[in-house]
């Protein structure tokens, strides 16, 4: 099996795994307990604030422990907006957020606010010019740092130097990007950071808000002082722990996987090109993260294409979803005026730690000949409608 | 979309040396979770695939239809529990150009259509079968009560459920002859009861799941109001003429669409003895109606008629035909055409030969094939016309034959 999917999911590191081993073989105290053993909880708690922080280059007092990526980007754009209520009732969201962003702005929505859309061009980047102007009603912006679905990586500095510009909070989703690329919470002067410890070689269940003291910020879970109030609940503590050493790890490791997952990308889309000539790369012309390729197979849908891969070994995504499981067009390439005959062939590679070159040769194997067949299939005779 | 791929619960015997990779049809009910999971205890390599064909979210289905966001859940949770991945593909584009189109139009043109054998023809048997190439499959299941039998020579042929009851035959009779080599019905040799008692010992939750009766699409049987209000049928709703065999006008009927050949309810109309739908003038918006026995006829003419046989009948070939799903087969003698039709004579006048249902032949147990009925036939071999005079106002398109 050749796993090609480390965007959905990566697995956990092993030393993470060790870590949260022994975090579950622990006396079990709660870390919000007074006695030796709540204390020795809480610090392993610190221990692991310290080490996301420093994976984002932030401090870890502005690091809040989240259930993950959903939570983060709910607390933050739900949070800020109400935090922010009396001077507007508008948000503005990027048109490529992940469904968790888009699902806080329904929220919002459903509380009377407006939400309106930052537009993306052909490449998939977000226009900074689209930011909106002071005295638009709006208070906020969220745009994400790395495309999910294509890779792309968005000009999140220069949106937030605009935003500040106009007074607005910027939220930004770097889900997908920390742990593949240098995520530094200052350099890119935003007000709230999301990121997933799943993402980067930790346990499922798990992620950090990172908020700028001072961002006001309103909590969605309250009734108890944890993470200095900003978020109610018991920690998870093997989660926060694992995620603190899988941070550690990816932050150590950054400087020679990503060149390495860079040259990989390079040889899939190199061989791709070659087995498959009419391949289309989405967003190939937008710095991208360096382990995802989002490809169109023209005349091969992408349905059939997973069903072709899974069968010769190999797991891959389709861009969407829908509530049947069905595959849809990606809202992410219709966004980029992908038409939606290409769109609907389009799949997603991601790669990761285990990923070799063997591996590589072996995808762009079972891809031509996984395309060919659905090719054929979609030409049969009575395979489509008139 | 990511395949549930979980260890299974069931026992699942190692792969035999016969073992293959079967593409495997699932709707969510109970037969093609039985097929496919019986498949899988026996070792096959199963992918599970369920057509979506309908947009969930603007439909307003009836949770006891097929086809449903619950039935493809119900679909997945038989293949986590056999521990085979499943996918969801979706055949909307097919399924509207090539079921739901002909559907309208059958009925606009005041035919009865029998849409299961286009879907079995195009989507099952066509769409999904061209699928089998793609995962690297040697055959595709289904839960069909039939079963593939070889002739002498090797060749495939199409014959009837052991189950008398259950036999769908009929509904699989314009599936392409290519595709029977490919086909693998494992509930043939079943009775109802027995795949319901296989699906309990295999822990499979849909095992006492109720049966669907109507077309899956329209599971509330009111088909004029599905396509009216879901499709937004415009055509044959406007009231018209009943019309008696002398062309006497007899009362108003509520459009085209709302009535079928045979059909004695909800006619509303006065007489000395209950009046049945003759036939329906789709031209002339006008509903024939007249005595029971009217709707007796000497034959009937198909369509182009797909044969599952290497070879084409003899012209005057005896076997027996269904004009219907629930038609006791009679006997018949079909002479094939040059263009790919045939014409069938009874060799007693049946009841009701209704144009757009299928005239389905069989010698014994074996599915010859079958086509659409185009029109019923007098004794003496031509069209009927239910009207005297009709072929007095329509100069030489009908001919009287009926008394």
């Amino acid at each position: 099996m050749i796993y090609f999917d480390h965007n959905a999911s990566t697995p956990v590191r092993p030393e993470a795994r060790e870590a949260m081993n022994e975090a579950l073989a622990g006396p079990g105290a709660n870390p919000s307990s007074a006695h030796r053993e709540g204390q020795l909880a809480r610090a392993a708690i610190e221990r692991a604030r310290e080490q996301v922080a420093s994976l984002v280059g932030a401090a870890p007092a502005d690091v809040t422990f989240v259930s993950g990526g959903t939570e983060g980007d709910h607390a933050a754009v739900i949070g800020m907006a109400l935090a922010l209520e009396k001077r507007g009732r508008a948000v503005a969201i990027s048109a490529i957020e992940h469904h968790a962003v888009h699902g806080a702005g329904e929220v919002l929505a459903r509380l009377g606010f407006r939400v309106t859309h930052l537009p993306v061009d052909a490449r998939g980047f977000i226009d900074p010019a689209s930011v909106p102007a002071a005295g638009s009603g709006h208070t906020l912006v969220a745009v994400m740092l790395a495309n999910n679905e294509t890779g792309v990586i968005q000009p999140v500095a220069e949106i937030a130097a605009r935003a500040r510009g106009a007074g607005l909070a910027i939220q930004c989703d770097a889900v997908q990007a920390a742990g593949k690329i240098p995520v530094d919470f200052e350099s890119l002067g935003v007000d709230a950071l999301v990121i997933s410890a799943h993402k980067l070689g930790g346990p499922k269940g798990i992620g950090a808000l990172i908020l700028r003291e001072g961002t006001p910020c309103e909590p969605l879970f309250r009734g108890s002082a944890h993470e200095r109030g900003r978020r109610g609940g018991t920690e998870n503590l093997p989660g926060i722990v694992g995620f603190g050493v899988a941070a550690e790890c990816a932050a150590r490791e950054l400087k020679a996987e990503a060149p390495r997952l860079l040259a990989l990308r390079g040889r899939l889309e190199a061989g791709l090109r070659v087995a498959l000539p009419d391949t289309v790369i989405h967003g190939e012309r937008a710095p991208r993260l360096p382990n995802t390729v989002n490809a169109s197979f023209p005349g091969a849908r992408s349905d059939h294409l997973l069903m072709a891969l899974d069968a010769r070994g190999v797991c891959v995504s389709a861009g969407a979803a829908c509530a049947s499981g069905a595959v849809e067009p990606s809202p992410v390439l219709q966004a980029m005026g992908v038409p939606r005959e290409v769109a609907v062939c389009a799949l997603r590679l991601s790669m990761g730690r285990g990923t070799s070159a063997a591996d590589v040769d072996r995808v762009i194997a079972a891809l031509a000949e996984s395309v060919r067949a659905a090719r054929g299939a979609a030409a049969a005779p009575g395979a489509r409608g008139a | 979309m990511t395949p549930e791929r979980v260890a299974p619960s069931a026992a699942v015997r190692p792969p035999g040396p016969d073992a293959r990779r079967v593409l495997a049809a699932m709707s969510g009910g109970v037969d093609s979770a039985v097929a496919a999971a019986l498949l899988a205890e026996r070792g096959h390599e199963i992918t599970g695939v369920t057509l979506k064909l309908w947009c969930y979210g603007r439909a307003p289905l009836s949770p006891r239809a097929c086809c449903t966001l619950d039935a493809i859940d119900d679909a997945r949770r038989v293949a986590r529990r056999m521990g085979f991945p499943h996918y969801v593909v979706e055949a909307e584009e097919v399924f509207r150009a090539r079921v739901l189109q002909p559907f309208l139009d059958a009925y606009a043109g005041g035919r009865t259509p029998y849409p299961c054998a286009l879907c079995n023809q195009h989507l099952k048997f066509g769409d999904l079968m061209s699928r089998t190439d793609t995962v690297g499959a040697a055959a595709l299941a289904t839960g069909h009560y039939a079963r593939i039998g070889r002739l002498e020579d090797g060749s495939p042929a199409l014959l009837r459920a052991r189950d008398a009851g259950k036999d769908q035959s009929y509904a699989l009779a314009l599936v392409p002859y290519s595709a029977l080599a490919r086909t693998v019905f494992p509930l043939g040799d079943l009775t109802k009861d027995e795949v319901r008692a296989e699906g309990r010992r295999l822990g499979l939750s849909v095992w006492e799941k109720p049966e669907s009766q109507d077309l899956c699409f329209v599971p509330d049987g009111d088909y004029a109001g599905f396509m009216t209000r879901s499709l937004g049928e415009t055509r044959g709703v406007a009231p018209g003429p009943f019309l008696d065999r002398e062309g006497k006008r007899l009362g108003t009927h509520r459009g085209i669409i709302h009535y079928t050949v045979g059909q004695r309810r909800g006619l509303s109309l006065p007489g000395a003895e209950p009046l049945y739908v003759l036939a329906i003038d789709a031209e002339r918006n006008a509903v024939v109606v007249g005595p029971r026995s009217a709707l007796e006829c000497a034959g009937l003419a198909t369509g182009p008629v797909n044969w599952l046989m290497p070879r084409l009948p003899e012209p005057g070939t005896r076997l027996e035909v269904k004009i219907r799903y629930q038609h006791r087969p009679a006997a018949a003698r079909v002479f094939p055409r040059a263009d790919g039709s045939a014409t069938v004579r009874f060799e007693t006048p049946q009841s009701a030969v209704t144009p757009g249902q299928l005239c389905v032949f069989y010698q014994g147990e074996r599915c010859l094939g079958g086509g659409t009925i185009e029109q019923a036939l007098g004794s003496d071999g031509a069209p009927l016309a239910h009207v005297r005079g009709a072929a007095d106002e329509r100069a030489g398109l009908v001919t009287i034959a009926l008394s």
